[in-house]
């Protein structure tokens, strides 16, 4: 089992990881500040927590938007096309068979940097926790200058819960860094850019055809 | 390959760049916040000529130069040059004592059917204690003649008592006398040309006692602020900008700005720059509605929370304002003598003659919505004795588009009400044959009630009532204003009483915050097994 020799693939590119960890970062604060005006707790004092919150929250809108502009330029939005291919298997591992020391079903390369159930999570977030949150935000934020599309309530009730599901993926997302090779393969692959991956691992075709370059 | 790189790392130095410059941003704002706010710099325009000037010296005018035995002869020679003063005044509320101006129409004010939970009724000017604040000669109410002084006089000379000692001494032909009432007369004469725009003290000398002592009613109102520093009000502290009350209660003949019963001072805020004639009775008329720094939160709350409720944290902040008074409990005699009982503050907590107070002092308001009215129970409306009558209350709710929420001096007491006409009742309280001298309430009350025109079954008990005073004045610096966490906080938010809106940090939804903690906990506990479940297997490994 062990026998397998890993080597060092350069997976995540300095962009990817520089709005990686800013995002981390505008994301816990978010959190953090976000609680606070949810009267939570009292921590930074509500006004400061309201001025930091809203400074970061269009912080992040911003770095969203240049986000976004490169999974379009660089055609790495296709690393989020979901699939159910092995979707079970990477499930049954993650349930039972990591317990019992056997290999991960989807090995991480260039073409296909998320496993099944990663593109599935990411997209959902992505493509629906996200933009709920920054459009709840952004009307929490103009409330007094527009229209009330929506009432008060819905907006805060709305951006609220979707930010406690966010914490659950935090939570997730920050334990699942800690399943590859040893506890922190995954967290140094995002901060130095190369990821261990066995040596032999075999790359199907159909998990790197979408980001496969003509 | 080099150009990918390149344009890469040109992407992430913009990235970079962006959030810095966000935060560059940020604090360039907070500089700009060192400027000084609109409100600040728009009021102090409004009273920039703060040093009114007069063409006219009383000292020098002819007609106050003479030997006045009277009052009504000092009014006359008022009127030979201001000669439309008294018809002005006399259908002013000042005056009346009617909201509606006339006789005709009783409904509201205190020569009317109004009540209150104080003294409760003024008996439509038969009680003459009441009077005393009335401004006409002599206690003789409308049927006097006006009595300019009581407002345009600054000398705090004792008028009254001076004319009456001359017109006793008048009637003696003793040649001492004769000298004692020359020199009163010459005193009354300097007094005279004292002659002022209401001062602070010639609006106190009733509307800081009313209710019938220092701070009794308003909370916001007592001697306190005859001269107040600016810590107790910012705008009449003699140490800030020493205003006087007509500086905001502006007049337009006679009649002076400020709200009347049911009716609001104004019917729209309006700043000076939109109506330059409009009253300057509300906070709105000087310091517009974006009143703080460019960028404050705070004025994104104009439309919802009055000035007031964060300006004024706390009233009756030097003197102690009354908070409850049962009538229920007057008429105990000592010896068969009427008494008095103090308590903190020096105040009475009992009079034989009223009833039982409380005195409260550093008040931390009520706060409802209040669009500038109040409902009016008056002494002709049924109400109903099961409940806690509320004589009058802030009218208004958050789809009022002039309300505001507003803070209040809620003053709570029992009163005598009709038990089988179910309406409040208004006893004659002095005077020989009023309740303080009988102490037979039955029969004060059929006096009382006899006097206003409203039928007395002859059957009474007391009902537990509440009136309400707008808080307006004692207005802090700015440093002492309410923070975000008096209002938005979980427990013991000031604004708890307010549940038509959602206040962030106070309120939130039981069912979604219990789904979304759920899910967080979910995943906590989730984590936590898997990574025990990990732990104790090894990760399947044999060694």
């Amino acid at each position: 089992m062990n026998d397998k020799t890993t080597i060092k693939i350069y997976l995540y590119t300095r962009f990817e990881r520089l709005w990686h960890w800013f995002q981390a970062l505008t994301v816990i604060c978010l959190i953090v500040t976000g609680l606070e005006i949810h009267g939570t707790y009292q921590l930074l004092g509500f006004q400061t927590a309201v001025t930091v919150h809203n400074l970061i929250g269009l912080s992040w809108l911003i770095l969203f938007a240049f986000f976004v502009f490169w999974l379009l330029t660089t055609g790495e939005w296709k690393q989020y096309i979901p699939t159910t291919k092995k979707l079970f298997l990477v499930v049954r591992y993650y349930v039972w068979d990591i317990f019992q020391g056997k290999p991960h079903p989807v090995q991480k390369s260039k073409g296909a940097k998320h496993n099944p159930l990663q593109r599935l999570a990411y997209l959902g977030i992505s493509a629906l926790l996200l933009p709920v949150q920054m459009v709840t935000g952004l009307l929490y934020y103009l409330y007094n200058d527009i229209p009330h599309f929506l009432s008060l309530p819905i907006i805060a009730v709305t951006h609220t819960v979707v930010a406690l599901f966010l914490l659950n993926f935090l939570i997730v997302h920050v334990y699942m860094t800690t399943t590859g090779h040893s506890l922190f393969s995954h967290m140094a692959g995002m901060i130095t850019g190369w990821e261990e991956i066995y040596e032999t691992t075999q790359i199907a075709d159909w998990e790197t055809k979408a980001t496969q370059k003509k | 390959m080099k150009l990918r790189y390149v344009s890469r790392y040109g992407l992430a130095v913009i990235t970079i760049m962006t959030f810095l410059c966000s935060f560059h941003f940020a604090f360039a704002s907070t500089k700009d916040n060192t400027e000084e706010a609109m409100g600040r710099t728009l009021a102090n325009q409004a009273v920039k000529n703060a040093n009114r000037w007069s063409t006219t010296d009383h000292a020098k005018i002819d007609a106050l130069n003479q030997d006045f035995t009277s009052g009504e002869e000092i009014t006359q020679a008022c009127l030979s040059c201001h000669s439309e003063a008294a018809t002005q005044f006399h259908k002013t509320i000042h005056w009346t004592w009617l909201a509606s101006g006339d006789k005709s129409d009783m409904r509201y004010g205190k020569a009317g059917y109004s009540v209150n939970n104080y003294c409760i009724s003024g008996n439509a000017m038969e009680d003459k204690g009441c009077l005393s604040c009335h401004p006409s000669w002599n206690k003789k109410g409308v049927e006097g003649e006006v009595n300019c002084l009581k407002c345009h006089n600054s000398s705090g000379f004792n008028f009254d008592e001076a004319l009456s000692d001359i017109k006793a001494f008048s009637e003696d032909s003793d040649p001492e006398t004769e000298d004692i009432m020359k020199d009163l007369q010459q005193e009354v004469k300097q007094a005279v040309t004292k002659i002022t725009l209401p001062t602070r003290k010639n609006c106190g000398d009733c509307h800081f006692t009313g209710g019938g002592g220092d701070g009794v009613k308003h909370g916001d109102l007592d001697t306190s602020l005859t001269k107040p520093n600016r810590m107790l009000d910012v705008h009449m502290g003699t140490d800030g900008k020493d205003f006087s009350c007509t500086r905001c209660h502006t007049t337009l003949d006679h009649n002076i700005a400020g709200r009347i019963y049911t009716n609001p001072a104004v019917e729209t805020r309006k700043s000076l720059i939109e109506d330059d004639l409009a009253p300057k009775i509300t906070c709105v008329s000087c310091h517009s509605s974006v009143p703080h720094k460019n960028d404050s939160k705070m004025n994104d709350h104009t439309d919802v929370v009055s000035c007031q409720a964060c300006h004024i944290p706390t009233f009756a902040r030097v003197n102690p304002t009354k908070m409850w008074w049962d009538w229920s409990k007057a008429g105990k005699l000592k010896d068969g003598k009427p008494y008095v009982e103090n308590g903190p503050y020096g105040k009475p907590v009992y009079k034989s003659i009223k009833g039982e107070f409380k005195w409260e002092k550093n008040v931390i308001p009520e706060y409802f919505w209040f669009n500038g009215s109040l409902t009016s129970t008056t002494a002709d409306d049924v109400i109903d004795p099961a409940q806690i009558v509320k004589v009058n209350h802030p009218v208004g709710d958050k789809n009022d588009p002039e309300a505001r929420i507003f803070p209040f001096k809620i003053h709570r007491g029992k009163q005598p009400y009709d038990k089988i006409n179910k309406k409040l009742l208004a006893p004659l309280l002095s005077g020989k044959d009023g309740y303080w001298t009988t102490f037979d309430m039955n029969d004060a009350i059929e006096r009382g009630n006899k006097a206003i025109g409203i039928p007395y079954s002859g059957e009474f008990d007391y009902v537990e009532t509440t009136s309400a005073f707008p808080i307006t004045h004692m207005v802090t610096p700015k440093e002492m204003a309410l923070d975000c966490t008096q209002c938005h906080i979980r427990e013991n938010s000031k604004l708890a009483a307010i549940t038509d809106l959602y206040l962030p940090g106070r309120d939130k939804s039981g069912l979604m915050d219990t789904i979304g903690w759920l899910s967080v906990i979910g995943a906590l506990a989730g984590v936590l097994l898997h990574g025990l479940g990990r732990f104790f297997t090894r990760n399947g490994k044999e060694n």
